[in-house]
């Protein structure tokens, strides 16, 4: 097995996903699965690879630090789910940055 | 007149819009109804933007009368996935926890449509966030393939193949991030095409794996996906990662079609164990017609394709985990469970577990995992460097060839149903397609046959930057199909003619 | 927990304990926009309007980096001798919070744009004055977050709120984050060496032009980590974090306390917990944030929406060739130039006066007479009034002015204390008050002769004495003149007069 149910579980927390007891049930063994065989990776040898993130090797793009145009206030918050004060309402949070 | 109109490919219609044989306004009307009249069954869209299309469409007219020279997509009906941004339509991706979101800008995609006067039809079907092979992950009902409604379209570009399959629309715009755009080209029996990476602009593509996401076109020739993909192509300031050099020269290559002479190599490692007998045959069938085109064709060794699929299912996730942390109840989309008493972080788990599929919790979970320290080397960095090995497997083939060619995916459409719930068997159809997406090179599929009455595409890959040389060997291969067949494949898709007959249930969106 | 605890004394814990302390500073680039669109990057404007796709991080925006930003970043990390690297990423730090727009900040995480820098502080201590070098670790650029207001506590602080008004305008400001190594050996001066260090920090950064450091707007924001470990001990101690320092003071204060505070722990036998810690302005004390059920792993990755920066030589070239004079080189020019002692130098800089003092001498005024007027009557006036020397309404070219007429004569000290009180009080320039208030030093004899006789007629005695030689008794009748021009007479031509006339 290459992770358990409980690892799944934390994996939920982490990425804020309340999974049901009965979603558990049915993603862990697929993740499970899924694991094991994206695991094969390691079975190649890549000493002194370096990883490849893009296509071609492009370096140094930038843009220069002229003002663009802003969204108007209300094309910002009118999507937003609550709107106070002109600033978007969100329930209370626990954890201080 | 309208049921002609439908049939016509982009190239014809840009050719009597010029002529004045025909109006936009006619032209977008004829696709309407069509869409009208089938889109019940096939659900190739989510949104059918009627009224903006047809003011879209008088407004080419107008610009037209004036005398103004217009570009060769003026007029022309295009569908687009929902994975791009839209000011006037809504953009969902596919997912619950965007249902119903307006966005405030357009892509850049979008824009440069509207800039070349296409005129879009609405927002098409898709896997959730794009991830998927056959549009059951769509929050909305999966698409249905016009050869045969019982089966799947491919994924995740479900909606716009099917769209351009159905005749629907012409056009459509996809994005190809495993396969998402060839494999359900291929599947719908037309032709898709992955660009190379960078080479159109991914700002306001909804983002799944930033690395690999590409917009491309679909067509029902291969012209028309040139003429779509010079449109929409080019550097864009506002995406980092685009590419700054001109367009290659794809409409151009579509035109030239000649393979005389040409290195073609077939992949040795992309055959074999799982692949449908029918698709192997079609697909030998294609090399050998290469051949008597004038090319020259060898097999070539990429040893670490058989590690594409693990790599890609290692980066993907990791990458979207990270893209799709945004979707957290506080500034737009889904908010559920907010009755004052629950915190933040409450909020944002019961409605990410409520807005977020089984295959994109899934794939965020893996990505978590892949990138957790302690975790990270041997997973997301060991990926990251199988990709480079896979590259290099590249440059050693393109070193030998010219192109190198494959099936474009394992089996012919399958049933709706058959892989929904086992993932591992749906990743399975992104073999082929795959290594191109890791590598970022240019590969386009173009249909090549029927297996047991379902079609099968032809994968034509070429080096990064090389697209035209992609368009110019698929343009080989449908001309002397077409020329073999008589007809255009899609002409003999049965499902399609079970359509027409059939009274459209209901309304029809 | 909102008192401070057993604390040992700080002599006692310095008796057995060494302390080690770390710096953690973020400082708000003052670029035209934000890191990595182009939206203004302006304190102060109404929630929410400063924003765009990209900064509010909304589903298909990108973000593309500022040169110039990357500009600033590599010139703070050559004015503190760190190397540029030659190729480098930006990465994500993944976590979820609501001011946090994508719910990760594009950040630098193996491959900072600087390293291995230096910046050498100065500090008093019982033999005079000791230079400690602050190592520096890294520098490195990364966006900025949205700014909540906690709504329903009773402090306004996140414990007890009922919920939360966020505003991403700051969302997306280039900050750059400077880290020293840990630094050890500044024993009993660690909360001074602290401050020192955050104070020349400061003062670089200003004189570098690329953010205006203000402690109390947020500008630059500095974090403190504090270990202690039992003297000869080989091993560093469990260090905190305290944030929420924000100002000069808080810097020295946060160390200390929390000195005296671990030393009480250790003392007992008990371990230093690992933890991040909130400081109070009000009480100077620290008390534990929330704490987390385990670290926070971030889940680095190199950015892929972002291509490498490989800044090439000769940008850095030009770049460290641009470089103004720092702070420390440009005090020891001074000192020199001014022929300072130590502790003069030491007076201007805790007066915060340098620039002042130095603008005056650039407009004129000998380095003496500049330091006199700022270090004196100005320094007076801003202490009476509660602002700070360089808010006060006078210019240094102002103040060399005043200088210049009481060099020259037009004007004493006393006169020349009145036209600094009209400057001040918004009059005008010093030539306007002058003329206005009628200030002028009268050195006219016609105008000082009928003073003079006045004064010598009304003081018999002291015209006596001065005719039978004792001169020093004319300084009586000097003052009754000054006194009776209220004081605008030249003093020193009524005392010649006043000779003549006795002689």
């Amino acid at each position: 097995m290459s992770i358990t149910r409980d690892e799944v579980a934390h994996l939920a927390t982490l990425s804020r996903l309340s999974l049901s007891e009965a979603e558990l049930d049915h993603l862990a063994p697929q993740l499970d699965q899924i694991i094991s065989a994206v695991a094969r990776v390691q079975e190649v040898t890549a000493e002194g690879i370096p990883p490849t993130s893009h296509a071609l090797p492009l370096t140094n793009v930038y843009r220069e630090d002229e003002p663009t145009p802003c969204l108007p206030a209300a094309a910002a918050l009118d999507q937003a789910p609550a709107v106070e004060q002109q600033r978007f309402k969100v329930p209370r949070i626990l954890a201080e940055d | 007149m309208s049921g002609e109109l439908t049939r016509m490919t982009a190239a014809e219609l840009s050719a009597a819009l010029r002529g004045s044989d025909v109006s936009a306004a006619e032209v977008t009307r004829a696709h309407l109804d069509r869409i009208a009249a089938v889109d019940d069954r096939v659900h190739a869209f989510l949104h059918v933007a009627d009224d903006e299309a047809m003011v879209a469409a008088r407004a080419v007219d107008a610009r037209r009368a004036a005398g103004e020279e217009l570009g060769p997509l003026a007029g022309v009906p295009v569908a687009v996935k929902d994975v791009f941004t839209t000011m006037d339509m809504p953009t969902t991706a596919g997912s619950r926890i965007l249902d119903g979101w307006r966005p405030p800008y357009d892509a850049t995609i979008t824009t440069r449509l509207r800039r070349a006067g296409a005129v879009i039809l609405g927002k098409t079907n898709m896997d959730e966030f794009a991830m998927g092979s056959s549009t059951e992950n769509s929050a909305f009902g999966p698409s249905h393939n016009p050869w045969d409604l019982t089966r799947v379209p491919g994924g995740s570009s479900g909606g716009s193949a099917a769209a351009v399959a159905a005749f629907e629309a012409p056009l459509a715009v996809g994005t190809d991030t495993g396969g998402s755009i060839r494999q359900p080209a291929a599947v719908c029996g037309i032709t898709g095409m992955k660009p190379t990476y960078g080479g159109n602009s991914r700002y306001g593509l909804i983002a799944f794996a930033s690395s690999l996401d590409t917009p491309g076109p679909f067509a029902r020739t291969v012209l028309d996906a040139a003429l779509l993909h010079e449109a929409i192509s080019g550097h864009d300031p506002m995406d980092a990662t685009s590419i700054d050099e001109a367009v290659p020269p794809v409409v151009a290559a579509a035109r030239q079609a000649d393979v005389s002479g040409l290195r073609i190599g077939v992949v040795t490692e992309l055959s074999g164990q799982g692949y449908q007998p029918g698709v192997l045959a079609r697909f030998a069938e294609a090399v050998e017609l290469l051949e008597a085109l004038g090319a020259k064709v060898t097999e070539v060794s990429c040893p670490h394709f058989g590690y594409a699929l693990p790599a890609y299912y290692l980066i993907a996730p990791s990458e979207c985990s990270s893209n799709l942390a945004r979707f957290d109840a506080m500034r737009y989309g889904l908010r559920v469970g907010d009755d004052g008493t629950r915190s933040a972080e409450e909020v944002m788990s019961l409605t990410r577990e409520a807005g977020f599929g089984a295959e994109v919790k899934r794939r965020i979970m893996l990505g978590t995992y892949a990138l957790s320290s302690g975790y990270y080397d041997a997973y997301y960095g060991k990926a990251q460097q199988v990709r480079t090995l896979i590259a290099r497997d590249f440059d050693a083939a393109f070193g030998q060839v010219d192109v190198l060619v494959s099936p474009t995916t394992p089996t012919t459409a399958f049933p709706l149903g058959e892989r929904a719930d086992d993932p591992m068997a749906m990743y399975l159809a992104d073999l082929c397609t795959i290594p191109s997406d890791l590598a970022g090179n240019a590969a386009i599929s173009v249909p090549c046959g029927l297996a047991d009455g379902l079609p099968v595409g032809l994968q034509v890959m070429a080096p990064v930057l090389a697209d035209d040389r992609s368009y110019r060997v698929a343009a080989a291969a449908e001309a002397a199909f077409t020329q073999r067949w008589g007809h255009p494949l899609l002409d003999e898709a049965s499902g399609l003619e079970r359509l027409e007959q059939a009274e459209p249930r209901g309304a029809g969106r | 927990m909102t008192t401070a605890g057993t604390l040992v004394p700080y002599a006692d814990a310095l008796s057995r304990y060494e302390p080690t302390i770390g710096l953690e500073t973020h400082v708000e680039l003052g670029t035209r926009t934000k890191l990595f669109c182009g939206c203004p990057a302006r304190f102060g404007g109404e929630p929410n309007t400063q924003v765009c796709p990209t900064c509010l991080g909304l589903p298909g925006s990108l973000p593309v980096p500022s040169r110039t930003a990357i500009e600033y970043t590599i010139r703070i990390g050559l004015a503190l001798n760190c190397s540029i690297a030659e190729w480098c990423r930006f990465a994500r730090k993944n976590y979820f919070y609501p001011d946090m727009p994508k719910d990760f900040q594009i950040s630098q995480y193996d491959e900072p744009l600087c390293t291995d820098g230096w910046l050498d502080v100065t500090v008093d201590d019982e033999n005079g004055q000791r230079r400690v070098r602050v190592a520096i670790e890294r520098v490195h650029l990364e966006e900025d977050t949205g700014k909540s207001l906690h709504v329903g506590g009773a402090t306004g602080r996140i414990h007890g709120a009922d919920h939360s008004l966020v505003d991403y305008n700051r969302a997306g400001i280039p900050l750059v984050e400077i880290v020293t190594k840990p630094i050890m050996g500044a024993d009993a001066a660690a909360p001074e060496v602290a401050r020192a260090y955050v104070a020349e920090l400061r003062d670089l950064l200003r004189s570098l032009d690329v953010s205006d450091v203000r402690m109390e707007e947020g500008s630059l924001r500095a974090d403190v980590n504090t270990s202690l470990a039992p003297r000869g001990s080989a091993r560093l101690g469990t260090r905190t974090e305290t944030k929420n320092v924000n100002s000069l003071r808080s810097v020295e204060r946060a160390v200390r306390f929390e000195i005296e505070r671990q030393a009480a722990v250790l003392d007992a036998g008990g371990t230093v917990t690992q933890e991040t810690r909130h400081f109070h302005e009000d009480t100077g004390i620290t008390t534990p944030g929330r704490s987390k059920e385990e670290a926070q792993d971030y889940r680095y990755f190199p950015e892929p929406d972002l291509v490498p920066l490989a800044p090439p030589r000769e940008w850095v070239e030009q770049i460290r060739r641009s470089l103004p004079e720092l702070p420390s080189a440009r005090r020891e020019r001074l000192k020199a130039e001014w022929r300072l002692s130590d502790a003069d130098l030491a007076a201007l800089r805790n007066a915060d006066a340098l620039d002042l003092v130095a603008g005056t001498v650039a407009a004129g005024a000998s380095p003496a007479d500049a330091r006199k007027w700022w270090l004196g009557e100005l320094s007076r006036r801003a202490n009476e009034t509660g602002t700070e020397l360089a808010g006060l309404a006078i210019t240094p070219a102002q103040v060399a002015r005043v200088a210049e007429l009481v060099t020259s004569g037009s004007l004493n000290d006393r006169l020349a204390r009145q036209v600094i009180d009209g400057v001040l009080a918004g009059e005008g320039a010093p030539d306007d008050v002058v003329t206005a208030r009628g200030l002028a030093v009268v050195s006219n004899d016609s105008a000082l002769t009928g003073a003079v006789d006045d004064a010598i007629a009304a003081n018999p005695d002291v015209a006596g004495k001065i005719r039978s030689g004792k001169v020093a008794a004319a300084g009586v009748l000097v003052g009754a003149v000054m006194k009776a021009t209220r004081g605008q007479a030249d003093a020193a031509r009524v005392r010649e007069l006043i000779l003549e006339r006795l002689s």
